[in-house]
């Protein structure tokens, strides 16, 4: 087994990043431009100012990961868009919920 | 090596159809896929599914695992697969480049039936061009981390393909910077350091999803951290000034007078640190002393005797 150690990276925080355009966003997540505009018509995403045209569009950076889950769900669970689009909103409800019990439990 | 019974990963009987192990797999993979589970070995689960389908969904490779296990007798430590054991199949794998990396995620004992000519189940989309793969893995860091940033290494194991064609296991060790000021749940993305891409592609990148080990004083939401602070009767009636701990060092609190059992108070900014830093809350608890001494215990009575008007209960009509 090769091991190897490389110098301190440092990596930006995803969600952080408020300015990540319609063509990064395709790039970091490897779809199509269709492909994304499809996960906008099911409102996976959604552009911060959905009017513009698309080459001006703007995403905050929680999309990427939104879109990569996305991507994992369709394709391991074998589940189409408006599926996977259910499935996220369960789950962002599920989370939040589990996040109100965790900050009321008292030990 | 250990011998895998895909059959008891999947739950079903030998005498499976391939129907019935579709709808297995679908059913253990929906429970266990690391995006909608909260069980803790549901990633290792998934992929351990996911390589019993694998293997059980082609009836080739299902043919040449059943003879193998014909062989192998329960109670027997090592397994190594009879030197003749691929004869007269022939495969059909999936692509031999850029997906390959996937079967890493596959064991041993997989690989050393099936290596070098399957196509990977995990890991999401097939890429059209030659990029790599992005990569996700979980950092598991202290809230104190948080408050003031820190390294940590992270050893990854990918597979690449040896000299041999044959699928070999690299760890590599990253050290990573942890930002200040990191919530829970959110990722840094590290460019280049996912799988590599083939011929002229550019490697994939690596996401970490930030988690943080349970703290047994404090709890986070978002930037936002709570302690639940224990004061005493006379501490909670006549008001104090206590030192409480927060993630960023010792502080003076000033208990206001007649503070009751579960006042919240808030240290403005003294949560994360961000551009707009989270808050820090206490939750005041009144704890009483366990035994009373005879002159406390007259005391207390003395007190009954003095506030005797006091009834808590007036909300409650009685």
């Amino acid at each position: 087994m090769k091991n190897e150690i490389t110098r301190l990276l440092s990596g930006a925080i995803v969600e952080e990043d408020s300015h990540v355009s319609f063509n990064q966003l395709c790039h970091c997540c490897s779809l199509s431009e269709e492909q994304i505009i499809s996960m906008i018509e099911h409102g996976i995403i959604e552009p911060l100012e959905p009017l513009l045209t698309t080459s001006y569009w703007q995403f905050s950076g929680d999309c990427i990961i939104r879109i990569q889950t996305a991507v994992r769900l369709q394709h391991d669970l074998e589940i189409n868009l408006a599926g996977t689009a259910l499935a996220l909103e369960l789950l962002d409800e599920i989370r939040n919920l589990r996040q109100q019990v965790k900050s009321l439990q008292r030990d | 090596m250990e011998y895998k019974d895909y059959y008891k990963v999947m739950g079903i009987g030998k005498e499976a159809t391939q129907a019935e192990i579709k709808r297995a797999f679908r059913k253990l993979a929906r429970k266990y896929h690391p995006d909608v589970s909260k069980e803790k070995d549901a990633e290792d689960k998934f992929k351990e599914v996911g390589e019993a389908y694998e293997v059980l969904k082609d009836p080739k490779k299902r043919a040449v695992y059943d003879q193998l296990g014909a062989n192998w007798k329960s109670g027997q430590a090592g397994f190594e697969p009879p030197p003749d054991w691929d004869a007269g199949f022939e495969f059909h794998g999936g692509t031999q480049t850029g997906d390959q990396a996937n079967a890493a995620d596959f064991s041993d004992f997989f690989a050393s039936l099936f290596g070098q000519q399957t196509g990977g189940f995990q890991g999401s989309h097939q890429a059209r061009h030659t990029r790599g793969e992005d990569s996700h893995t979980k950092v598991f860091i202290d809230l104190e981390d948080a408050y003031h940033g820190a390294s940590r290494n992270l050893t990854l194991r990918t597979s690449v393909l040896g000299a041999d064609g044959r699928p070999e296991i690299k760890s590599r060790t990253l050290n990573i910077k942890i930002p200040k000021g990191i919530k829970e749940g959110q990722n840094i993305r590290l460019q280049g350091q996912g799988s590599p891409g083939t011929a002229e592609g550019k490697a994939g990148d690596l996401y970490l999803k930030i988690e943080f080990n349970p703290h047994p004083n404090y709890k986070v939401k978002g930037l936002d951290v709570s302690l639940e602070l224990p004061i005493t009767p006379w501490e909670a009636m006549l008001g104090a000034k206590v030192q409480i701990p927060t993630p960023a060092g010792k502080v003076d609190l000033t208990i206001p007078a007649a503070s009751s059992s579960g006042k919240r108070m808030r240290l403005k900014g003294r949560g994360i640190p961000a551009k707009i830093a989270g808050d820090f809350y206490i939750t005041l608890e009144i704890i009483l002393p366990d035994k009373l001494n005879e002159r406390e215990k007259s005391l207390y009575q003395a007190l009954q005797q003095e506030s005797g008007s006091f009834n808590p209960r007036v909300k409650l009509g009685v």
